[in-house]
């Protein structure tokens, strides 16, 4: 019996091991899912939609982040300003996701081939908002002279956390389905935040520093437009568009009370 | 010299706890996303200039993991070796058995993203583990070899009591902690300006059930401490367990409070993490030397008669 035990202990080892090293941090980059070669919108009947994110009321002073947890980060700069709430001159928000939530019918849109840069500097995260289409690669580097961990959290996507130790070091991922938006975070450095909308079209865009935004290249329709902001929440807009016009609309976000 | 090694693997497991509260505290779970390896690096060459931010934390928690797992060892073998009891030869061996299960939770835990499951049964297990360490010191130690106390059923039944309770008291406690309700009331000693909070959700009612439970908790230990200074007052064994666990629950109510005010300043946190380990210790200390006159009889009859 002793002996059977002694036996069944490191099986049982073993076996939780294997399990434990199954899981976890390697890269779970999708299968591009089954999308068209070419654009389906004719380029002669394209519209846009353009606008402005702004914000009423009195806007909070951002707050300098510390950094000195880190020598090496305190090395570029010992606080820099917090990005939870950017308002520009004239009240503009930036980094406001903005969107088509709905409106696109069935059309389905080939995956770029061009990849996108979330890049670590100065223990940021740049951008700090960005979109990328559902099988576009996101490539996630390390500018910067210590470590970073990458840490997704989406909700409907894989979860994924990979260490990056060096400078120079990236991490190459694929998201599989759409999500507004994923979190992605730096546990070693918790100020580092980044959020990215993934897509399964080509029609969003940033907020700018003064709260501008363009959506280029819509088939002409009546759209839902949603505009997120991380700490701000979401407004949702209709625009029509017309053939080769312009739609434009406007969100106003206030203070959270 | 056996009871010495056993204290020190006990208090070092009481580090290691305080030391895992620091991880959780600062959210520093996952700022090691690999493991057993530490960024690609054996964990023990990892470079000490690496050791930043969250890191720190994390990584110096699996160093003295690490440690306490080879102290483990070393007082496992020890036991074998040396310890005439049976009874407590086993319990080396569960402690050996608990601290490399342990490893592998804390390992899971990384690797899976911190579930809640896994990482309440860590912080679970990290109490048990303490326990059996702190069981070990104790039945080791000269006084427990020397001495018996009186064989008090009632107390016996309270002290038991409250251990149990304790415990699932902690449980309570991580379940909050890992469930991220550590703030879900934020006020204190009221819940919303309330006795009663007046809206429930998750979070709400494990953070209030913690409170309740402490309610409880302090009751009974105090119930505990007021037999004891009563009935067996002139027993050193029983008493100073009594008034250090008074003394304790005092603290650990204090920085219970001191969690919620500061918002879950991570120190304080860390420390009331501690402390309920220790209040638990003081507890089962209690309670083993209220049952010492059982152990003679039974456990270590048991052995004469094998």
């Amino acid at each position: 019996m002793a002996r059977r035990a002694y036996t069944a202990v490191p099986v049982f080892i073993l076996t939780v091991l294997a399990a434990a090293c199954g899981g976890g941090n390697t890269e779970q980059a999708a299968p591009p899912p089954d999308a068209p070669a070419t654009n389906p919108v004719d380029p002669a009947t394209a519209g846009n939609i353009s606008g402005r994110v702004t914000f009423t009321g009195t806007a909070p002073k951002p707050a300098p982040v510390r950094m000195d947890s880190d020598p090496n980060c305190v090395q570029q700069g010992a606080t820099a300003p917090d990005e939870a709430v950017v308002v520009g001159d004239g009240g503009g928000l930036q980094n406001a996701f903005v969107y088509v939530k709905d409106g696109l019918g069935d059309l389905r849109f080939p995956i770029p081939a061009t990849t996108t840069l979330l890049d670590q500097k100065g223990c940021r995260y740049t951008p700090h908002v960005l979109g990328v289409q559902v099988g576009q690669s996101i490539e996630v580097l390390n500018s910067d002279p210590t470590l970073h961990n990458v840490h997704a959290v989406p909700t409907e996507n894989q979860e994924f956390n990979t260490g990056q130790p060096l400078p120079g070091m990236k991490h190459t991922h694929r998201f599989s389905t759409r999500e507004v938006m994923v979190p992605f975070k730096c546990d070693v450095h918790p100020w580092m935040r980044a959020y990215v909308g993934v897509l399964d079209h080509p029609y969003f865009a940033v907020s700018g520093p003064d709260g501008s935004f363009e959506l280029k290249g819509l088939p002409p329709g009546t759209y839902t437009v949603e505009a997120w902001h991380e700490t701000l929440g979401t407004q949702t807009q209709t625009v029509t568009v017309a053939a080769k016009e312009t739609g434009t609309t406007a969100f106003e976000f206030k203070p959270k009370s | 010299m056996l009871h010495r090694f056993a204290a020190l693997v006990a208090a070092s497991t009481a580090l290691l706890i305080f030391a895992g509260g620091l991880v959780t505290s600062t959210g520093s779970g996952l700022s090691v996303p690999d493991w057993p390896t530490t960024y690609g690096w054996n964990m023990f060459t990892f470079p000490i200039d690496k050791w930043v931010g969250g890191i720190y934390y994390e990584h110096t928690h699996r160093l003295i993991a690490s440690v306490v797992g080879f102290l483990i060892v070393v007082l496992a073998i020890w036991l074998r070796r040396a310890e005439p009891r049976a009874w407590v030869r086993r319990l080396g061996y569960s402690a050996l058995g608990a601290v490399i299960t342990q490893g592998i939770l804390g390992g899971i835990t990384v690797l899976w993203f911190l579930p809640d499951a896994v990482s309440i049964a860590h912080a679970g297990l990290a109490q048990l583990l303490f326990c059996l360490t702190i069981t070990i010191a104790l039945a080791t130690s000269p006084g427990w070899k020397r001495s018996a106390a009186a064989d008090d059923r009632t107390l016996q039944g309270i002290a038991a009591l409250s251990t149990a309770l304790i415990y699932a008291q902690i449980i309570i406690g991580a379940t909050m902690r890992h469930t991220d309700a550590g703030l879900a009331i934020p006020d204190f000693p009221l819940a919303f300006g309330q006795l009663v909070p007046p809206a429930w959700n998750w979070g709400i009612a494990i953070h209030y059930a913690h409170r309740v439970g402490a309610v409880i908790v302090s009751l009974l230990g105090l119930a505990t401490i007021g037999h004891v200074l009563y009935h067996h007052r002139r027993e050193g064994g029983l008493r100073r367990p009594a008034v250090l666990l008074l003394v304790l629950l005092a603290v650990q109510v204090t920085l219970g409070a001191l969690t919620v005010l500061s918002g879950k300043q991570y120190v304080i946190n860390s420390l009331h993490v501690v402390t309920g380990a220790l209040v638990l210790a003081t507890s089962l200390v209690l309670t083993l030397r209220s049952f010492r006159a059982r152990f003679t009889t039974h456990a270590e009859g048991m052995r004469v008669a094998a």
